[in-house]
């Protein structure tokens, strides 16, 4: 932190009631720091709420509104279960990412909580969601709020129509694929005209390089007849089985299908939250901390305000080792806050080592840097392009390599001078969504047979599916209509049939899920 | 630039909707969860909620995921004493290992119950769910004479009498006040108009002699407005809303003699304490007559019924004269729906259990809509039970049921008053 001015300002009342007017003076002094260190945020809106409506926003996965479904109930059951036993607080904030952006503040925190929670969520996460790249392409803020109204209204319109029980079968079922229901790697972006043609210029040019004109002798029928019988559909693998579902699926209603697209749209809306987590909650730490450091040094904050945000503070940024019992990975708070420090560590005070291995930030403008790093990375580049050896030492990385083939488990990497690129690069695969969760393709459908569904998992270092996936199975099949199966390629290239859910809407339309 | 608003009073119970669809999904094992909730726990708790709890693996949602194997390697923190190429032992139960990732928190987690509380309401109406009082609806729906007037706000018109003044003259003031403000509002002005050319001018001067003949039209023109108008009037109205007689008398008869050892006693205070639960929480109208004998029947009140003892010899039919007498005496205006419920452990002097029968058969059952016997007794049935046996297949609204011990109580119960098809 800059050294300290001279203490010019009245501080700030703190006691431990909030007021009204106490949020907006805390607001506006926040405000006023935050557009000094340059934050670009939406407008805020804070909303105060109790802690049992906090429960309510917590069970409907942290949106001001929902549809309904027992899942939801589910999940409110166990957050009151928790929260009434005290075996776990409620988060102090929840924040959505919409334009305002809406920002809780539970009634039961002290105003230095509230102070604290304005600064990390209205500030801190408010500025991320609008600069980050992966939130400006992949949600929309605007309308987010809106179209959780019309998802509501639309379902409550069809369980009027069609049952509930009929739509709570579907929903089911379109919760069960909502990890597969995303697009991993196709970009809403609109490619222009000109790269269009490009592409298709340089994917000809390629097929034509791989011509060999030996098999040019071949009689030209013969091959012919082949390409028929093998046309496949789709004729690409398909990652998106809901989007796939909700084009394809052969015996859906029209509103069956509106659902898919519904449950689809919103699960991609999160698919940036779950990539973004180390730097999103860092990104934010680091923020709070930084605003009510400098309101500090101002001499606007009292001490015993100071005491309690360090307190509150020091216990979000903990980090256990591996073997106290209460580990449970990394913390993305401590380790987002740290690698934000010491990415401005490194821009002002940079070290031999951090030249070596930062040549490009090491001693340039911090707030560039930093502006940089928030707008084009997710946890999986921020980790493999930031993560330095001086956090890897501080947190004492080491990497386990567990291979079920072998009787004992590895240490694989340390944070020492042969390790850090190689805990760095296992880090980075850690929080690569691609690899955590596994590969399922729609693979084939048997269009002029039976309409069975060949859906194919693309095993990766012999990792198998979990033991429910045989449940899932039975959603795709309820939704799809017809026979479908689940296949495996291993990476030896053997392809083998996991297990396979036979059915025909046609005849049984009693759902079977 | 920043928006504060107080959400504190807006609607709560958001999720009630995602509570009930939770609550009937799992009705089954929310109901198996009850009934083992109940065992061993005495009939006063009965009242209250109720921890539940249900085996998590009935409600998981199912996800693709990837399960334990293959290859895996992850970073921890906190390296204290490993070195690059060290071989450790995979650690049992995942705690700290390296078996994967969230192995530790799903071993942890994944097989206990998932276990939530149930207010009274609900937990009373998973208990007796699918229970009722048979022939009930019947009877209530064929006599449906009875009307009550009841208010439902008020009405352009009606009878004098009914008037309600506050509300016609509230009425009558906004009238008087948006009919008169235009002529409130010019008469302001000519007022000061009137004082201003006052003081420059002579009393008789044509402008204020002007001013002062328009305002006097507009006093009239104001005292024009009547005070209180006909459409003004606002009249109290009432309704008819049919009255559903659901009243209904229920008979507990028990036998509280010396064959009746405590526990026997306790498990038929059990019974009417259920039987009591439900009938209050069902039908809002419904009367109870307590009965208990030994040789002589008494009738009591209930917190007697169920709290003093007595002991001496057995005379069942002692019980259903009293029952015959006071149906005769209280309920026999036909306006009644009429149950029965006797607990005895079945041992009775010998002669009066043909006589019992009779008195049941002609006396009683031609009276009530069902009448219901559970015997108490850990062995054989007693010579009531066979005399009873006789009954049943005479009578469709006779039930009897044998009960063994505690356990068996709430089994018995729902198999007495099982909603059945009509």
């Amino acid at each position: 932190m800059s050294p300290p001015k001279a203490k010019r300002k009245k501080p700030l009342p703190a006691p431990g009631e909030w007021t009204f007017e106490l949020i907006d003076a805390y607001h506006a002094e926040i405000d006023r720091v935050a557009r000094e260190f340059g934050l670009d945020t939406y407008p805020i809106q804070v909303e105060l709420i109790t802690s049992e409506q906090m429960m309510d926003a917590y069970s409907s996965v942290g949106m001001p509104v929902n549809y309904h479904h027992w899942s939801f109930g589910k999940s409110f059951l166990q957050t009151e279960k928790g929260y009434r036993r005290g075996q776990m607080g409620l988060a102090y904030e929840i924040v959505i990412n919409s334009n305002p952006c809406i920002a809780y503040l539970m009634e039961e925190n002290t105003m230095t909580m509230q102070a604290l929670v304005i600064a990390h969520a209205a500030y801190g996460h408010n500025s991320f969601f609008k600069g980050n790249y992966l939130f400006r392409q992949w949600t929309n803020p605007d309308a987010i709020v809106d179209y959780l109204i019309f998802a509501r209204n639309y379902l409550t319109e069809c369980e009027e129509r069609y049952g509930e029980e009929e739509v709570e079968l579907l929903l089911d079922s379109c919760h069960a694929l909502m990890n597969v229901g995303v697009d991993r790697y196709k970009r809403p972006a609109k490619l222009s005209l000109t790269k269009e043609l490009t592409r298709q210029r340089e994917r000809t040019e390629y097929l034509q390089s791989q011509v060999n004109d030996l098999w040019r002798t071949l009689p030209a029928q013969a091959s012919r007849a082949h390409a028929v019988e093998t046309r496949r559909f789709p004729p690409e693998p398909q990652e998106n089985l809901l989007y796939f579902i909700e084009k394809n699926a052969p015996l859906l209603e029209p509103w069956q299908r509106e659902v898919v697209r519904i449950v689809r749209k919103i699960s991609q809306y999160f698919f940036p939250q779950r990539q973004t987590q180390v730097m999103n909650e860092g990104w934010a730490t680091y923020w709070h901390y930084t605003l009510l450091n400098t309101l500090y040094d101002e001499g606007l904050l009292t001490d015993s305000f100071m005491m309690e945000f360090l307190h509150s503070h020091t216990n979000v940024v903990y980090q256990p080792g591996y073997d106290e019992p209460w580990y449970r990975g990394i913390n993305p708070y401590a380790l987002g806050f740290a690698m934000w420090q010491d990415i401005r560590r490194i821009c002002e005070a940079p070290t031999a080592e951090d030249r070596q291995w930062f040549p490009d930030i090491a001693g340039s403008d911090w707030r560039e840097t930093f502006d940089f790093a928030m707008r084009n990375f997710k946890d999986e580049s921020f980790v493999a392009q930031f993560l330095s050896p001086k956090v890897m030492r501080d947190f004492r990385l080491f990497a386990i390599l567990d291979d079920d083939k072998d009787a004992r488990l590895k240490v694989s990497a340390i944070h020492d001078e042969a390790g850090y690129r190689r805990v760095r690069e296992i880090l980075s695969d850690n929080y690569n969504l691609g690899s955590r969760e596994p590969n399922l393709q729609v693979w084939d459908v048997d269009v002029r047979g039976d309409r069975s569904l060949t859906l194919r998992h693309q095993a990766y270092l012999r990792r198998p599916l979990s033991g429910d996936c045989e449940e899932v199975l039975k959603h795709v099949a309820h939704l799809w209509g017809f026979a479908v199966r689940l296949e495996v390629a291993r990476e030896d290239g053997s392809v083998s049939c996991l297990h396979e859910c036979r059915r025909d809407r046609r005849r049984h339309d009693a759902p079977q899920v | 630039m920043v928006r504060i608003i107080d959400r504190r009073f807006d609607s709560r119970n958001k999720s009630a909707v995602n509570r009930q669809r939770f609550m009937r999904r799992f009705k089954g094992q929310i109901r198996k969860a009850v009934a083992d909730a109940i065992d061993g726990r005495s009939i006063k708790d009965l009242d209250n909620g109720e921890d539940v709890s249900i085996p998590s693996r009935d409600l998981s949602e199912p996800q693709f995921h990837h399960g334990r194997g293959g290859v895996w390697e992850t970073i921890f923190t906190g390296n204290d004493q490993f070195s690059s190429g060290d071989q450790i032992n995979r650690p049992q139960g995942g705690a700290g290992g390296g078996s994967g990732k969230g192995k530790a928190s799903k071993d942890g987690e994944g097989e206990d119950d998932f276990v939530f509380n149930l207010s009274r309401e609900e937990f009373l109406d998973v208990f007796f769910d699918d229970l009722a009082l048979p022939d009930l609806v019947k009877t209530q729906l064929a006599r449906i004479h009875e009307y009550k007037s009841q208010r439902a706000g008020f009405s352009n018109d009606g009878t004098p009498a009914n008037i309600n003044v506050v509300r016609s003259l509230r009425g009558a003031l906004g009238r008087r006040l948006a009919l008169g403000a235009p002529f409130h509002g010019k008469l302001r002005e000519l007022q000061r108009a009137l004082d201003e050319r006052l003081e420059t001018h002579p009393d008789d001067d044509p402008e204020v002699q002007r001013l002062r003949g328009e305002i006097a039209i507009l006093r009239a023109k104001l005292e024009a407005i009547p005070f209180i108008d006909t459409f003004d009037l606002r009249y109290n109205n009432r309704i008819k809303v049919p009255k559903p007689t659901t009243q209904a008398v229920m008979f507990c008869i028990m036998d509280v003699s010396g064959s009746m050892d405590e526990g026997k006693k306790a498990t038929a205070k059990r019974f009417f304490m259920l039987l009591y639960l439900f009938l209050t929480r069902t039908y809002e109208h419904i009367e109870l007559v307590f009965i208990r004998h030994h040789t002589v029947a008494k009738e009591v009140n209930e917190e007697d019924f169920f709290h003093s003892r007595e002991s001496g010899g057995t005379v069942v039919s002692s019980a259903l004269d009293l029952m015959k007498d006071i149906l005769h005496a209280r309920y026999a205006n036909g306006a009644w729906n009429i149950y029965g419920a006797q607990a005895s452990d079945g041992d009775n002097w010998e002669n009066d259990s043909p006589h019992c029968r009779e008195l049941l058969a002609e006396r009683v059952l031609p009276f009530v809509q069902y009448f219901a016997y559970i015997e108490i007794t850990p062995g054989e049935p007693q010579n009531l039970w066979r005399e009873y046996e006789k009954l049943g297949t005479a009578h469709r609204n006779f039930a009897m049921q044998h009960i063994e011990g505690l356990p068996d109580i709430y089994p018995v119960f729902r198999e007495l008053f099982k909603k059945k098809l009509v």
